[in-house]
């Protein structure tokens, strides 16, 4: 069984074709759609994890690539400068893989990259700014 | 007759070293087992506190007159606009104010680098005068440099505070933090039992003229805060139930530590500033015992929906059910998510703890009540 994740990018005239159907009924893939933005009329984006076994995965990102959609595999994470964290909690309020929580009862933030889906959303809800998105 | 202290005779104790001094949450723990009565009798002083963001702050600058004098009419904080319609070389810089360059940086974050000692570029225009014959004066400064510098913030340490959801089907961004669509998140300030005014729901300990301890220094209250409102509904412990009362605050710059004070930026709403303050409440008697043994479990607050126009009321919850992580709305289980540190109001109740157990810091009574 192979996992891997993928950032899709849909041009605009393939926004409305049911992709994730095909991969899931043509190669026999578990998909877990991790963040969406489909927007009709304009560029979309999907980040994906895929499950299925080597020759399936190939064959299925090949059916992608070969329907012009943009393949890129996620090779990124967050990093979160703790030193200069005053433990407000408000990132804790956008993170649904429970990644950033509370430590209770001292009520420090707690930090687990292993669950991490990088949707990116703390970024945005750090009012200090101090996560940051490290590509490798 | 219950016991009735005065706030002289607890100074006494505090001069002596023999005053009993407790933290909020310290006290809501004792309360469990002792009456109002035995906690008036016992203890002496509780400390509260907060660290939120506190948008209506900032701080009043005397730059000092350059050679020849400018009338600083037009002023410049690194590219920070502040008000300059105060005499000659007098400014007022808001924490909100943003960059002329830089959306994500403004007058808050010019508050933290000067309590930080750090040096910040000061550009003043003025059309030219007989008495001020300058055009321009563009120097660094620090807060060792300028005459006075003291923060005056007109709304701080709100009496409870709204609990912000959305119902909207997208994303709204706020100074309430990110909330998510369709009910995905609920977001909360106030530190709760903490909390400094929560403490005194009836506001007969703090009052004009209290001290304070703000961002590390010695403050005061200086006047009730912008928006005070005491009107709100109370519950069956006397706590309001939503936005209640507020205090302007005021304290010497030059003596603040950036360890309570932190500039922030909201997305997509902007600048903010983190204020940290402690308020110590006196056990006057058993009345004012009672109201520092209130726990989270008691402190109500209202629920609204930050994503209709209007704001609509949703519901009731308390602190200890937000704080538990999660919170009902229409049905719905609802993540919550705190906006102002605990920890670091901890912290502030426990400084302020050590400074009144070393005789360095006394309480004082209001010379006047806030809701006068």
């Amino acid at each position: 069984m192979y996992i891997k994740r993928y950032v899709l990018t849909f041009p605009p005239d393939k926004v409305d074709e049911p992709l994730t159907y095909n991969l899931i009924k043509d190669y026999n893939m578990e998909v877990n759609i991790l963040k969406a933005d489909i927007n009709a009329g304009k560029e979309g984006k999907l980040l994906l994890e895929f499950r299925t076994g080597k020759d399936e995965m190939e064959r299925g990102l090949k059916y992608l690539k070969d329907k012009g959609i943009g393949v890129a595999p996620v090779s990124k994470q967050i990093s979160l400068q703790l030193e200069d964290c005053i433990h407000c909690g408000a990132c804790t309020a956008v993170c649904f893989t429970d990644a950033l929580t509370m430590k209770k009862p001292s009520w420090e933030l707690d930090f687990k990259p292993e669950k991490c889906i990088v949707c990116g959303l703390c970024l945005k809800a750090c009012p200090l700014n101090l996560f940051k998105i490290e590509f490798y | 007759m219950g016991i009735k202290k005065t706030y002289e005779e607890i100074n006494e104790k505090i001069k002596k070293g023999k005053a009993v001094v407790l933290t909020a949450e310290e006290v809501t723990k004792l309360a469990r087992e002792k009456s109002p009565a035995e906690i008036a009798r016992s203890v002496d002083v509780i400390t509260t506190a907060t660290f939120g963001p506190m948008c209506s702050s900032g701080i009043f600058i005397n730059f000092g007159n350059p050679d020849p004098p400018v009338r600083m009419e037009k002023i410049l904080l690194n590219q920070v606009p502040a008000h300059a319609g105060i005499a000659a070389v007098d400014a007022y810089l808001g924490a909100t104010a943003e960059s002329v360059t830089d959306i994500k940086y403004g007058g808050a974050h010019v508050i933290e680098a000067l309590i930080k000692g750090e040096k910040v570029e000061l550009q003043a225009r003025g059309k030219g005068t007989d008495c001020y014959p300058g055009k321009e004066d563009i120097r660094q400064i620090d807060k060792d440099s300028v005459n006075e510098i003291f923060m005056f913030n007109p709304r701080n340490a709100y009496q409870n505070y709204s609990v912000a959801v959305n119902c909207s089907d997208s994303v709204k961004y706020t100074y309430m933090g990110v909330l998510l669509p369709g009910l995905g998140n609920a977001m909360y300030s106030t530190s709760g039992e903490l909390s400094p005014l929560l403490n005194d729901p009836d506001l007969r300990i703090i009052g004009i003229g209290t001290r304070i301890f703000l961002c590390g220094a010695q403050g005061y209250v200086s006047w009730n805060g912008t928006q005070f409102n005491p009107e709100v509904k109370k519950n069956q412990y006397g706590i309001p139930i939503n936005n209640a009362a507020t205090i302007a605050v005021i304290g010497d710059l030059k003596k603040m530590s950036s360890e309570y004070i932190k500039a922030a930026y909201f997305e997509k709403y902007g600048v903010s500033l983190f204020v940290g303050i402690g308020i110590p409440i006196p056990v006057l008697d058993e009345e004012i015992a009672a109201g520092v043994s209130i726990g989270n479990r008691q402190i109500e607050t209202t629920i609204f929906d930050y994503g209709s126009s209007g704001k609509p009321q949703l519901g009731i919850t308390n602190y200890e059910e937000l704080q538990s992580g999660y919170i009902r709305v229409n049905g719905k289980k609802i993540k919550t998510a705190p906006l102002s540190s605990i920890k670091k109001a901890r912290k502030i109740a426990h400084v302020l703890k050590g400074r009144i157990l070393n005789r360095e810091f006394l309480i004082s009574k209001p010379v006047q009540q806030l809701k006068d």
